[in-house]
């Protein structure tokens, strides 16, 4: 079966579905584990055939973050798809710049972006960079990539939205090789200090980066009790559990002072048996036939 | 030591305080401007700001770069911060301003005090010498670098006005008068005096140095230029100068490479002029402590150094 053929059956059934469920597009949608699994898989697909399209890019960062995007976009955040830049949407920042293809792969299943322009990545003259841009392309919020930027504007727009009483909430999703950047650190301690209960902080905890495993290159654990010290409400989950991703958004909502911090561990590569946790699969795009074998395996319910 | 002293007036003020007066004015004015400061309120003299507005003030505490990032965010919520430290620390955040701000077109206002040797005795860590040479590399950001209370005022105000990042260049010491508030217009160079075959160019703290400079050397009736915005920098005025003048020297209290003197030779090289040029500032080292008056002596632009400059290359 080629690539086409497993897209064809991955593709088109459920969006009647999904669109009966919006009765308000603006509000959260709140889909259930099992509508989200629908659309992560989707993404998936999406993901790696505009990698491969590409020609380069880093698939193993995209599928370990996707299912806590799609999760973000499709059951917590208020966004609008007729109106993207609309002023009372919540925000989401992708502070792990290069993991951009599952936030375009989204963007294009909440119809915010079309799904035909996913085929323009890292093209020229294309809104979607390799990393994100946000003069070019508003809806991403910030331009991210250079690592530990993105959090310290997450926390910036969640006091501008907090200073003038707007309660749109700010979601910001790190790496974790990238919390090895002292900016990181920086905001850590700040953002508690300006009690910013309207930031929730995700940590794609893959253990991956270019040079090895995160504990090798440079070790943080214990993580999470260090967000602990540094005074944030901190929970733990399988970012890949939608149940557990959406218990921890609950519980965030319910912050009323501290500023929240998922650490999710995820699998880098997740949902391609052979790039799962494989460091080689960072930042090298499939070829034809390795992206056939993908889909096969997406299609082929190895995922969890 | 033979620095000739410079006797501060009643009305000499330093731009840092202009700065702190602008800002606490402009705050009534403009709901939407919030003040940051890394732990250096009292010097930046944001805390006149703090003050009057305690709830649009964010204090950062001693993380600049967190600090510039969080401006960058507070601003794409519509508010127009301004955030300040020593332009030595600031600018060296480099890639948080590159990225977070330069390329994101965030409507951000980095405020630079302590520039150049002048801050005196704290030494080279504490000044701000490379400073202008980072910020002119990225597009779109405007750099001001004013003389005196007036245009510093005036500065500001543009700032806050201005939809775009800004780096804003001020000084620890004392300036004199020297202009009305209407004379600054970003973009647009000054001129003190014009004069005849020689032109003496100076920026911020510079610029009573040139001044003083030119009546010494009175009988050569130099020009006496303020170029307050190095970036845009004023190319008519600098044609014109290049029209009349076969010796341009600039002045400035910042690393030759990538100030001032860059800035105007790029388009003297570019007009085909074929005078010279004379670049006075700090010559690609590192500073040190000192009183300012000894330091702009040592370092070969003080009036008096100027004036011997020029002498030395007329006469």
């Amino acid at each position: 079966m080629g690539a086409q053929d497993v897209t064809q059956q991955l593709l088109p059934k459920p969006r009647g579905t999904i669109k009966l469920a919006m009765l308000d597009s603006k509000l959260p949608q709140r889909l259930p584990p099992e509508k989200l699994n629908e659309i992560a898989t989707r993404c998936r697909v999406d993901i790696l055939e505009m990698l491969e399209k590409a020609g380069s890019g880093h698939p193993g960062g995209s599928l370990s973050a996707i299912d806590i995007i799609v999760s973000l976009f499709f059951h917590e955040m208020k966004s609008n798809p007729s109106d993207p830049m609309w002023e009372d949407r919540d925000r989401f920042i992708l502070s792990k710049g290069h993991g951009v293809p599952a936030l375009y792969a989204v963007l294009a299943e909440r119809e915010i972006i079309p799904k035909s322009e996913l085929a323009t990545l890292r093209r020229i003259n294309s809104r979607i960079q390799g990393h994100p841009d946000r003069v070019l392309l508003p809806i991403v919020e910030a331009s991210t990539g250079s690592l530990g930027q993105g959090i310290s504007i997450a926390q910036g727009i969640a006091m501008g939205l907090k200073h003038q009483k707007k309660d749109s909430r700010v979601f910001c999703l790190l790496g974790d090789g990238e919390t090895q950047e002292g900016q990181v650190w920086e905001t850590a301690l700040s953002a508690p200090k300006f009690k910013l209960n309207n930031l929730i902080v995700f940590i794609d905890n893959n253990n991956g980066q270019i040079d090895g495993h995160v504990d090798q290159v440079m070790d943080l654990r214990p993580l999470a009790d260090k967000w602990r010290a540094f005074r944030w409400a901190v929970q733990e989950i399988d970012g890949h559990d939608f149940t557990q991703i959406i218990g921890a958004l609950e519980k965030a909502r319910k912050e009323t002072e501290k500023p929240s911090l998922i650490v999710a561990k995820t699998v880098k590569g997740k949902g391609v048996s052979f790039m799962e946790n494989s460091i080689a699969w960072h930042g090298v795009a499939p070829n034809k036939e390795q992206l056939e074998h993908a889909l096969s395996d997406l299609n082929g319910g190895h995922k969890s | 030591m033979s620095a000739p002293s410079t006797p501060s007036t009643s009305k000499d003020k330093a731009t840092r305080d202009s700065f702190g007066e602008a800002i606490r004015d402009l705050g009534k004015e403009f709901p939407k401007i919030v003040v940051l400061d890394a732990d250096l309120s009292v010097s930046t003299k944001s805390v006149l700001f703090s003050k009057e507005f305690p709830d649009r003030f964010f204090q950062m505490g001693i993380a600049e770069a967190n600090m510039v990032g969080t401006a960058a965010g507070l601003s794409f919520t519509g508010l127009i911060p301004f955030c300040c430290s020593f332009g030595a620390f600031v600018a060296g955040r480099y890639e948080t301003i590159r990225v977070s701000v330069g390329y994101s077109k965030a409507n951000v206002k980095i405020v630079g005090t302590h520039s150049g040797l002048g801050i005196g005795d704290d030494g080279y860590t504490q000044m701000g010498l490379e400073d202008i040479n980072v910020m002119r590399g990225l597009p779109g950001m405007t750099i001001l670098n004013p003389s005196d209370d007036a245009t510093t005022k005036a500065a500001v105000r543009f700032a806050a006005t201005h939809e775009g990042p800004v780096y804003l260049r001020l000084t620890r010491q004392k300036l004199p008068q020297l202009h009305k508030a209407t004379d600054f217009q970003c973009g647009r160079g000054i001129v003190l005096k014009e004069g005849k075959d020689i032109a003496l160019v100076g920026t911020g703290s510079t610029v009573i140095e040139c001044s003083k400079a030119a009546q010494s050397l009175s009988k050569l009736n130099p020009w006496v230029v303020d170029i307050h915005t190095i970036k845009p920098i004023d190319r008519a005025l600098i044609k014109t100068l290049a029209r009349n003048c076969k010796l341009i020297v600039t002045a400035e209290d910042h690393n030759i490479i990538g100030g001032l003197g860059t800035a105007v030779s790029e388009v003297l090289a570019e007009e085909g002029w074929n005078g010279k040029l004379v670049r006075l500032g700090v010559q690609d080292v590192y500073g040190e402590s000192g009183l300012p008056d000894e330091l702009y002596e040592k370092y070969g632009f003080s009036a008096n150094k100027i004036t011997e400059k020029v002498s030395r290359l007329i006469g």
